[in-house]
C-alpha cells in the first residue's frame, strides 16, 4: 500500500514545516514554545511512521527521543525558565508578520527548486522529505534571525535541529548512531543555553538580546 | 639527472651541515668548499650533456610527496641551459664566499640557507609537475628572503625583506593559480599531462598572463621591480650575485616552460605584451642604475634592465613562433638564453667586484670610492671586463647577444600584422637607447669608483683582495672573453632548448660559416666574428701602442693635475657620480623621476657652504604601490566593522551567504 504511506509521510513533514510557518511569526515567547512543542511531537509521530514503512526499529527510538525531550522536556524547561526569570509577558519584536512570511515561502520555494532536480534519481518519499526538511532548517535560521530575544533564537535554533532530524529519518538506513549524537549535542546545547540564560539575566535584569548589544558599545 | 639529483640532495645536506655550525668547527669551510664542489660537478655534468647531444630527456620519479602524486624530475635541454648558469654562477659565488663571508658578523644567518637556496634553484629547474615546481620556488624564495636578512639589525633590510616576501607570495599566488588554470577541469598537475592537454585560447591567455606576472614579479619586471633594488644590497655580495644573476633567470625560465612548453600554441599578443614590458623595463632599469650611487643598488638596477632585454628576445622568439617563423624565432630565442648565461657572467663580476669593494674599502657610495684601479689592479681589470661586458662593447659576449637580438628586431618586417612592423621597430629603439644607456651607467660606474683620486680615506687605503675572492672574479671575466671571441661554442649548447621551444634551430645550426662566423638569419644576411673582432682589436691596440713608444716621447713627465684653477685640488674636486648623472637626470627625471634638484647658493660674503639636494622617488611606488596599499588599507578599514557586529548580524550573514549559495546552485542546474 505505497499510497498511503507515502500519503502520510508527507503530511506529516507538511505539518512540521506548517509549525515552522507558526514559529516564525509566533511573537509571544509562549505561544513560540508551545509551536515548538507542537512541531516536535509531529516529529516524532513523523519519525515513529518512518519507522513504520521502512520497517528500521531504531527509528521508534528517535520517536521517543523526539517525544520526550524536544517534545516534553526542553518546552519544560523553557517553561520554567520563563517563569523564574519572570519574562511570560515579554513580546518579541520580531519583524513585522507580512515581510517574515513572504521570506519563508521564498525559502520553501527555493528548497524545492534545489531539492527536486539534484535527487532526480531517488524515490519520491526521500525527495519531497529532503525539501520539506530542508525548507525547515532554513525557516529555523530564519526565525532565529528575526528574533530579539535569547529564547526566541534558542527556539529556533531546536527547530533547526528538527529539521535535520526530519532529514535523517527520511533516508533510509540511516544508522541511530547519527541521530543520537544530533539529539545530544542539542541536549548539550540547552544546558548551556540555560546556563547562560541566568547568566545574562542575572547581570543585565533582561534577556534582551539588544542590552548586551549596547554593553559591548557596538553599533546597531 | 640522477646525479643532479644527487648533487641537490647533498646541497639539502650541505645546508643541514651549516645549520650545525656551532657544533661543528669548520663548517664554514665544509659548506664553502662543498658548495663550490657541487656546483661545479653539477655544471660539469650539464656542460658534458649539452656539449654532446643535449635532446635527450631524462625522467626521475622520487616517492616522495603528497600520497597520489610522486615528486616528478626531468632534465631536458631547457633545463639544461638553465641549470649550467646556476650551478656556474653557484659554484663562483661558492669560492668567493669562502673568503668573504668570513667577515661576515653571524654567520649562522647566511651559511645554512646558502646552499639550500642553490638547491631550491637546481630543484625548480628539473620540476616535472606543478607541486614540486611551487615548492621549489617557495623555498627559493624563503631561503633567499633569510639571506635578505642576514644583516637583520638594520632598519634598511628589514624593510627589504618585508617587502620581498610580500612581492614573492604574490608572484607565488599568481603561480598557483595559472598551474590551476592549465591543470584544467581533469586537474592533471603533471607537466605532461598540462602538455598533453593544452587549455583553450581564453583559458590559455589568463594562465599567459597569471605567469607573467607571477614570474615578472620575481624577475623584476618594471613596474613589480620594486622589491629587487632594496633586497639585492641588504644580501651580502656573493648572495647578491646568485640572486641578481641566477635567481631572477630562474624566473626567466619558469616563463619559457609555461609559454614555450607546457601551454601549447602561443597568441601572437602575448609575445608582444612580452615585448612591450621587456623595453619598457629594460629602458627604465638603466635609467634607475644610471640615478644610483650606492654601488649595489646600481648592479641591482642593472639587473632590472637585462631582464627586460632578455623578455624582449623572449617576445620577439613568442612573436615570431606563433607567426609562423620558426627559425626567427630561434634566433631571438637564442639571443635572449645567451643573454641569460652573459649576465650570469657579469653580474656575477661585478658583483663580486662591488663586494671585493665592499671588504678592501667599507664603501659602498660611488662618490666615497675612486683611484682603486691603483690600490686594487686586478679586481679593477676584472671589473673592466664586466663593464665592458654588460655594456654590450665587442668582442665581448654582452655585445654578441644583444646584436642577435637586433637580428630578430631587425627581420620584423617579415611579419603580417602592421601593429607588429611598427612595433618591432619601436621596440629596437628602445633596445638601442637601453643599449647606449647601460653604456653611459657603467662607464659612470667605472670611472667613479676606480679611476680619479680617492674621495674617502677607506678608498685611499683599500688593499687588493686574497687570492681566493680574485679568482672567483677571474673565472667569469675570462668566460666572458671565451664566449665573446668563440660565440659559436655557447649557441651550440643552447641549440638544443632551442629546438625545444621554438620548434626549430637557428639558421646557422649546420655549421654554416664555420667556428669564426656568426650567420644567425641566412647565408647572405648579417654576420658576426667574434674572433676577427678581437683580432681587429688586438693589432690595432699593439699598433698603437707601438706607434706611441715610437714616434712619441715615453718619458714620464710629472706636473700637477689641472683642477679648474684651485693650487689644492681637493678630491671631492673631481667629477662625481652625481655630476655624471646629471646631463641624462635633466633629460629624463623630470617626468620619470620626479626629481627635484635644489640648490642651496649662500648671498656673496656668507661663509656657509652652498648645498645641492637631489631628491627622487620611483614612479612605480607612487603610481602603483601606494595606491594599491591604500586600497587595501580601506577595504581592511571597511571589512573591519565585521569584528563588531551583533549576534543577530552575524547569523544574519551565515543565513545571507547560505541563501545567496543556495540560489547560485539552483540557478546553475
Amino acid at each position: 500500500m505505497p499510497g498511503i504511506h507515502y500519503d502520510i509521510a508527507h503530511m506529516l513533514g507538511a505539518v512540521v514545516l506548517l509549525m515552522s510557518f507558526a514559529l516564525l511569526y509566533q511573537r509571544r515567547l509562549f505561544a513560540i514554545i508551545q509551536a515548538f512543542a507542537l512541531q516536535s511531537v509531529v516529529l516524532a509521530a513523523a519519525a515513529a511512521w518512518q519507522g513504520y514503512i521502512q520497517d528500521a526499529p531504531h527509528l521508534y527510538i528517535t520517536a521517543l527521543l523526539a517525544l520526550s525531550m524536544k517534545a516534553i522536556a526542553i518546552p519544560v524547561a523553557l517553561h520554567r525558565v520563563i517563569d523564574r526569570l519572570n519574562i511570560r509577558r515579554t513580546v518579541d519584536t520580531a519583524l513585522g508578520v507580512g515581510p517574515t512570511m513572504i521570506a519563508g515561502v521564498s525559502l520553501v520555494t527555493l528548497s524545492i527548486l534545489l531539492v527536486l532536480p539534484v535527487t532526480a534519481d531517488v524515490t519520491a518519499l526521500t525527495r519531497e522529505d529532503l525539501a520539506l526538511a530542508l525548507s525547515v532548517v532554513l525557516l529555523g535560521l530564519l526565525t532565529m534571525i528575526t528574533r530579539r530575544n535569547a529564547i526566541g533564537q534558542v527556539v529556533g535554533f531546536m527547530s533547526l535541529e528538527n529539521g535535520l532530524i526530519l532529514a535523517a529519518i527520511g533516508v533510509e538506513g540511516m544508522p541511530l548512531i547519527v541521530e543520537m549524537l544530533v539529539a545530544f549535542a542539542v541536549m548539550v546545547a540547552f544546558i548551556i543555553f540555560g546556563i547562560f540564560f541566568f547568566h545574562i539575566r542575572e547581570r543585565f535584569d533582561t534577556l534582551d538580546l539588544h542590552t548586551l548589544e549596547n554593553f559591548r558599545g557596538e553599533r546597531r | 639527472m640522477a646525479s643532479i639529483s644527487l648533487c641537490i640532495a647533498a646541497m639539502l645536506l650541505l645546508g643541514i651541515v651549516g645549520m650545525a655550525r656551532s657544533w661543528l668547527g669548520r663548517a664554514h669551510e665544509v659548506v664553502h668548499g662543498g658548495m663550490a664542489l657541487v656546483c661545479g660537478a653539477a655544471a660539469l655534468t650539464v656542460l658534458v650533456r649539452l656539449a654532446g647531444d643535449g635532446t635527450d630527456v631524462e625522467i626521475l620519479a622520487l616517492p616522495v610527496g603528497l600520497p597520489w602524486l610522486r615528486a616528478n624530475l626531468r632534465l631536458d635541454a631547457l633545463s639544461a641551459v638553465f641549470l649550467l648558469a646556476v650551478n656556474l654562477v653557484g659554484c663562483l659565488s661558492a669560492v668567493f664566499g669562502w673568503s668573504y663571508a668570513r667577515h661576515e658578523a653571524e654567520p649562522g644567518r647566511v651559511l645554512p640557507f646558502f646552499p639550500l637556496f642553490i638547491a631550491g634553484m637546481n630543484l625548480v629547474l628539473v620540476a616535472d609537475d606543478a607541486f614540486v615546481f611551487l615548492m621549489a620556488w617557495e623555498f627559493m624564495s624563503l631561503s633567499s628572503w633569510l639571506l635578505v636578512l642576514a644583516s637583520h639589525r638594520e632598519e634598511e633590510t628589514r624593510r627589504a625583506a618585508y617587502v620581498y616576501l610580500v612581492m614573492a607570495s604574490f608572484g607565488t599566488a599568481c603561480l598557483l593559480l595559472a598551474f590551476g588554470i592549465l591543470a584544467g577541469q581533469a586537474g592533471g598537475y603533471g607537466f605532461e599531462a598540462i602538455r598533453a592537454h593544452p587549455p583553450g585560447a581564453v583559458p590559455a591567455s589568463v594562465a599567459a598572463l597569471l605567469v607573467l606576472l607571477g614570474a615578472g614579479s620575481k624577475a623584476g619586471l618594471v613596474p613589480l621591480h620594486v622589491w629587487l633594488p632594496l633586497a639585492h644590497p641588504a644580501a651580502p655580495s656573493h648572495i647578491s650575485a646568485l640572486m641578481s644573476g641566477v635567481m631572477t633567470k630562474v624566473a626567466i625560465y619558469g616563463l619559457i616552460r609555461v609559454l614555450f612548453d607546457l601551454v601549447g600554441e602561443p597568441l601572437w599578443w602575448w609575445g608582444a605584451v612580452l615585448a612591450v614590458l621587456g623595453a619598457v623595463t629594460a629602458v627604465a632599469g638603466v635609467l634607475y642604475a644610471l640615478m644610483q650611487d650606492d654601488v649595489k643598488k646600481l648592479l641591482a638596477y642593472s639587473t632590472v634592465e637585462n631582464i627586460g632585454v632578455i623578455v624582449i628576445g623572449l617576445g620577439l622568439a613568442l612573436v615570431f613562433k606563433s607567426s609562423g617563423v620558426p627559425a626567427l624565432a630561434a634566433l631571438a630565442m637564442t639571443a635572449a638564453m645567451l643573454h641569460v648565461l652573459n649576465h650570469g657572467l657579469f653580474k656575477s663580476i661585478l658583483f663580486f667586484g662591488a663586494g671585493a669593494v665592499l671588504t678592501a674599502t667599507g664603501e659602498r657610495d660611488l662618490d666615497r670610492l675612486g683611484g682603486l684601479i691603483h690600490r686594487m689592479p686586478a679586481t679593477a681589470l676584472f671589473c673592466l671586463v664586466g663593464a665592458a661586458a654588460i655594456s654590450a662593447l665587442p668582442p665581448l659576449n654582452g655585445f654578441v647577444a644583444e646584436w642577435m637580438l637586433f637580428q630578430a628586431v631587425l627581420n620584423g618586417p617579415l611579419l603580417e600584422q602592421w601593429e607588429l612592423k611598427i612595433g618591432f621597430a619601436v621596440i629596437g629603439a628602445l633596445l638601442a637607447l637601453s643599449a647606449a644607456l647601460a653604456a653611459a651607467c657603467f662607464v659612470r660606474f667605472y670611472g667613479i669608483a676606480f679611476l680619479g683620486r680617492a674621495r674617502s680615506p677607506g678608498a685611499a687605503q683599500a688593499r687588493e683582495v686574497d687570492a681566493v675572492m680574485l679568482s672567483a672574479i677571474a673565472v667569469p671575466a675570462v668566460l666572458c672573453v671565451v664566449v665573446g671571441v668563440l660565440p659559436k661554442l655557447a649557441i651550440a649548447m643552447i641549440e638544443p632548448a632551442n629546438r625545444l621551444t621554438t620548434g626549430e634551430g637557428m639558421f646557422d645550426a649546420g655549421g654554416h660559416g664555420g667556428w669564426v662566423w656568426l650567420a644567425p638569419a641566412s647565408a647572405f644576411g648579417n654576420s658576426y666574428s667574434g674572433f676577427m673582432m678581437f683580432m681587429t682589436i688586438l693589432i690595432l691596440t699593439i699598433l698603437a701602442v707601438f706607434m706611441i713608444h715610437r714616434y712619441a716621447s715615453n718619458r714620464v713627465r710629472r706636473s700637477i693635475p689641472w683642477a679648474c684653477g684651485f693650487t689644492d685640488p681637493a678630491p671631492l674636486g673631481q667629477y662625481s657620480a652625481s655630476s655624471f648623472a646629471q646631463p641624462l637626470r635633466r633629460v629624463f627625471a623630470g617626468q620619470i623621476f620626479g626629481a627635484r634638484e635644489t640648490v642651496d647658493m649662500p648671498a656673496p660674503g656668507e661663509t656657509r657652504p652652498a648645498r645641492f639636494t637631489l631628491e627622487m622617488r620611483d614612479p612605480a611606488w607612487d603610481r602603483l604601490f601606494t595606491p594599491v596599499v591604500r586600497l587595501v588599507g580601506w577595504l581592511a578599514d571597511r571589512i573591519d566593522g565585521l569584528q563588531f557586529l551583533t549576534i543577530r548580524q552575524y547569523l544574519s550573514l551565515m543565513f545571507f551567504a547560505l541563501v545567496l549559495l543556495l540560489v547560485m546552485v539552483a540557478v546553475s542546474q
